[in-house]
């Protein structure tokens, strides 16, 4: 506590003794909320992470992380709306207009805005997710002035020329050709039509050769128009620009972008399970993917549902998947476990890749794992350990990096999870009961799943 | 200019992989998220993005077993980071000018009593470290026939008993502090990691001391752990025919060399490693003088050394090891091979050529090379992609890279697939028509110093990556190289002249001495 003051109390010191009296009260104003907190138990001064709310004079917030010991700035940011957001018959538009942000903005047609973002620096890619537009960027921080210029041209006025338009549909469709007789690009095409029917997870995020086809320049405005606004804005900073710098860029970036979103509302779907999937084609190995019900980031039970993914699949190497499939059998290389998480939708996903003549045995195998899982629950011995590998991976998954901080910071604002979650988290999984995770095993891994094969013997399968 | 971080080119693997290839010296895909460059020549259309466009999502494949694989890497959530970590990249500066002030990522080594090397790069910035285990032992050190056993071994580290500690104690250990462990193996080495809290770091070194030489196993492990590397066989390269191409390219580019033969191994001789062939070659080549140990984190140097010294400093040295192997004899052929197969839909090709390595090369040789690929086509501003994707808007992805980490001779490649409605051919002439133009009037001083800022700004980018950092300097000392080596790399970029590019093209590139691959349709002809 003694830290968290001293913090604060050097962050807003430090304008004062420049002799900036007058911009106090501005500073005040965008430091609105400073949490302190330890990443790791072990309880280091230097382990603690400052997780700053910022605020703009415009009224943009972001989350930052101060990080003075490299010359780097790291920014992440999402405006909802992804895929899904495709008009029927467009899919793929949102891909490609991902694709454009950075082939010219403003007064730069797309080769003089490589030469500038080459000259200032600066990386920008962006990427477009079911359900969200994610973009991702990082500069030095002595060339930022450059940088954050060409940020704010993309984001705000990106110009859809002809050449680049072509161009990057021309790729993408390359891409899309490519993937035709792909046995694992078919088979996943069928995953999401079977699993998701008529909803738009149903659909390429890339589009088809028809619809890419499609997409015109207008069509890219419009969507960028709708998307690119204030109140679905999500943004995350780490590295070497303190809170007040941020302020100033915020408003430069996002200032001028129109207040409100206008997206297509998107309905929740329930996966429709218990069908088979088969993807006949003649390979050595045969790949296995089943489908269990999911669980959202706000259910109360989500922490014992990680537990049980972890117990099932989810750990390396200690999983009882993995011990049973791999360690015991040598039945195949890998094979995992994963809570997939969508806004509308979620699933339990198991994957193996088995040899083609000992599919159907590693198929009885996963699922007789699954069974009596689901049946009996976890030791209490399993669930400890699992706890103490959710609590400890965190931070190696999430705070490694100045990249995988931001990149962490802007999930949690979408999830929603506040900016004390890191330090509450531990907390939340230590105190999941064995009833609770049993109670997760059952209602999670007694439905009978979806299940697809791709490769030639899985026929016997049934 | 694109980085991605969700870009699922790369497979994270549950221990070990033996596809990976951390052979290129070529930071700047890191800067400019372009693909792995494992994956880049020949690499399955399927599983690559359109080059500089690594953002966009493309058709979504390998969907099963591959694509949402594990738990997000500890360290390296980023599927992108992880390729390129490994993939890639393996030059950094611990002194660039602008970090001269702090004491952060920079490299301490000195020698244990027995001959481990140690490297310890302080990065406090989170309560994290990463302790790696370097063996100079590689796929390219294996016996005649036995083909696979480095990597074998590899396996058997993590199934195996010791004398101290049961099968599956490490992974237990690993697992309940939420840390993560693997390993790998290339041609040149093999590593093995655990990135933990500090405070668990002489624990981890005590266990990586003690499987050094106290390794001892069962025959069902064997037999269980053999299927386990063959069903990994099945999935990285029999299952993919862009691999099983790469393959064939890698067995005709080396005729000599040992690079010639995959890491992984050939199937047939797979089949038949034993314990006997594993055991000769563990207590041949795992032993503390052939050993670099790289520590990363929220640690001292000082704090470091005692710890090793207490742990890996107990293991006895062993005679001495030379690494001789044949080395390639000078190559008069223009070698193509062609791959048809049903699942293609967009051919592709890639040229190979022998080049020097950091090693092998005479000095300032390899960094003109380096430079040659990113002038070339290390991304979007490269004269392929602006050539080829950009002005004649035949191709769909170009690029050239050069693998400049190695222990013997290497490869510098091209590699490109055409879009629309543009011939193979043609898109390969136009490429070759480059590659010559470079080679006849050289490189401009312009193109030559943004190529070199990339390098030197990607080299400053890299100090952010705790496990990259300790990648470059394991991969640079287990391949004969330095900690100065890799501090003074930037510096030694910077004095690259446009004749020394020039040289180098005109020396090695040359079109009747290159190996071609083709992956075509069944349709094509």
């Amino acid at each position: 506590m003694a830290n968290q003051i001293r913090n604060i109390a050097q962050a807003l010191a430090s304008p004062a003794e420049g002799g900036r009296a007058a911009r106090l009260t501005t500073w005040l104003a965008i430091l609105l909320v400073s949490i302190f907190f330890l990443i790791w138990p072990a309880l280091t001064a230097r382990a603690a992470m400052n997780i700053q709310e910022v605020k703009s004079e415009k009224g943009i917030t972001a989350w930052l992380v101060e990080d003075h010991t490299r010359p780097i700035v790291t920014m992440d940011l999402v405006f909802d709306g992804g895929t899904t957001q495709d008009p029927a018959g467009k899919e793929g538009l949102v891909n490609l207009m991902t694709g454009l942000l950075d082939e010219g903005a403003g007064h730069y047609d797309s080769d003089a805005f490589q030469v500038q973002l080459d000259d200032a620096g600066a990386e920008m890619s962006f990427d477009a997710r079911r359900d969200g537009t994610h973009g991702s960027m990082r500069m030095l921080s002595e060339h930022q002035d450059a940088a954050f210029d060409l940020i704010r041209l993309a984001l705000n006025r990106p110009r859809f020329d002809q050449e680049p338009v072509e161009r990057v549909r021309a790729q993408l469709l390359s891409g899309i050709i490519a993937n035709e007789r792909e046995p694992h690009a078919i088979a996943e095409l069928a995953w999401r039509r079977r699993l998701y029917g008529t909803h738009p997870y149903s659909r390429p995020d890339e589009g088809t050769k028809q619809s890419l086809a499609r997409i015109t320049a207008a069509d890219l405005s419009a969507f960028h128009k709708s998307a690119f606004a204030r109140d679905g804005l999500h943004v995350a900073v780490v590295g070497d620009i303190d809170a007040k710098e941020l302020s100033a860029r915020l408003d430069q970036l996002f200032g001028d972008l129109p207040q409100k979103q206008a997206l297509a509302p998107v309905p929740d779907v329930t996966p429709k399970l218990g069908q088979w999937i088969l993807v006949a084609y003649n390979l050595p190995q045969t790949s296995l993917q089943l489908a269990f019900p999911g669980i959202g980031r706000s259910d109360p039970e989500f922490f014992a549902a990680q537990l049980i993914n972890n117990i099932l699949g989810g750990s390396p190497m200690t999983s009882r998947l993995f011990q049973e499939v791999r360690e015991k059998r040598g039945l195949a290389y890998g094979v995992s476990s994963k809570l997939e998480r969508y806004q509308h939708s979620n699933t339990l996903v198991v994957t193996t890749s088995t040899r083609a003549d000992r599919a159907t045995e590693s198929l009885d195998l996963i699922r007789q794992v699954i069974k009596e899982l689901a049946d009996t629950g976890p030791t209490a011995a399993e669930l400890e350990a699992s706890k103490k590998y959710l609590s400890g991976s965190y931070a190696i998954d999430h705070l490694g990096s100045s990249r995988s901080v931001s990149a962490t910071l802007v999930e949690l604002q979408l999830e929603k999870l506040g900016i004390d979650y890191i330090q509450r988290r531990p907390a939340l999984i230590e105190q999941v009961t064995l009833d609770q995770v049993r109670a997760a095993a059952k209602k999670l891994l007694s439905a009978e799943p979806t299940i697809m094969g791709v490769g030639l013997r899985l026929g016997a399968v049934r | 200019m694109t980085t991605n971080q969700t870009m699922p080119l790369t497979l994270i693997h549950l221990k070990d992989d033996a596809r990976v290839r951390p052979r290129n010296m070529l930071m700047a895909h890191l800067a400019r998220g372009c693909p792995p460059p494992h994956s880049l020549p020949l690499s399955a259309t399927s599983t690559q993005q359109p080059q500089h466009k690594g953002q966009l999502t493309l058709p979504q494949t390998l969907p099963i077993g591959r694509s949402r694989q594990q738990k997000p890497s500890a360290h390296l959530q980023s599927g992108w980071l992880r390729g390129t970590l490994f993939a890639t990249a393996l030059a950094f500066v611990s002194t660039a000018p602008v970090l001269a002030a702090t004491d952060d990522i920079k490299a301490t080594a000195f020698l244990l009593d027995n001959g481990m090397e140690v490297v310890v790069i302080p990065d406090h910035r989170a309560p994290i470290v990463t302790h790696m285990v370097w063996y100079k032992i590689g796929s390219a050190d294996e016996p005649p026939g036995k083909s696979g056993i480095a990597h074998f071994v590899e396996h058997l580290m993590f199934k195996a008993a010791t004398i101290n500690h049961a099968a599956g104690q490490l992974d237990r250990a690993v697992v309940e502090i939420g840390g993560s462990h693997n390993a790998f193996t290339s041609y040149d080495y093999t590593a093995y990691y655990q990135t933990v809290a500090p405070s668990a770091l002489e624990q981890m070194m005590s266990f990586e001391a003690d499987r050094m030489f106290n390794l001892s196993i069962t025959d069902d492990d064997i037999q269980t752990e053999r299927d386990v590397i063959l069903e990994e066989r099945r999935s990285g390269v029999d299952n993919d025919p862009e691999a099983l191409l790469r393959e064939e390219i890698d067995a005709t580019l080396w005729q000599n060399q040992p690079y010639r033969i995959p890491v992984i191994g050939w199937m047939q001789e797979m089949e038949k490693l034993d314990w006997p062939d594993a055991k000769a070659f563990y207590d041949e080549y795992y032993t503390p003088n052939n050993a670099v140990l790289v520590v990363a984190g929220d640690v001292e140097p000082e704090t470091v050394k005692a710890l090793a010294e207490k742990t890996y400093g107990t293991v006895p040295a062993a005679p001495g090891l030379a690494r001789i192997r044949p080395v390639e004899p000078v190559q008069n052929t223009r070698r193509t091979l062609t791959l048809t197969n049903e699942r293609i839909s967009v051919p592709r090709f890639s040229t190979q050529w022998v080049v020097p390595s950091y090693r092998t090369a005479s000095p300032g040789e390899a960094e003109a090379l380096d430079l040659l690929a990113e002038i070339l086509g290390g991304g979007t501003r490269s004269r392929l992609y602006q050539q080829l994707v950009v002005k004649q808007g035949i191709a769909a992805e170009v690029g050239a890279y050069f693998e400049g980490v190695m222990l013997d001779a290497t490869s510098f490649i091209i590699y490109g697939s055409p879009r629309g409605a543009a011939k193979l051919a043609d898109l390969e002439a136009a490429a070759d028509a480059e590659v010559a133009r470079i080679a006849r009037d050289g490189v401009t001083r312009d193109e030559l110093d943004k190529a070199k800022d990339r390098y030197v700004r990607s080299a400053i980018f890299a100090q952010d990556e705790q496990e990259f950092i300790a990648n470059i300097y394991g991969a640079t000392l287990a391949t004969g190289g330095n900690v100065q080596d890799v501090q003074q790399w930037p510096d030694r970029i910077r004095k690259v002249s446009t004749d020394q590019v020039k040289a180098v093209a005109a020396r090695y590139l040359a079109s009747d001495h290159s190996t071609t691959g083709y992956l075509l349709p069944k349709t094509e002809n």
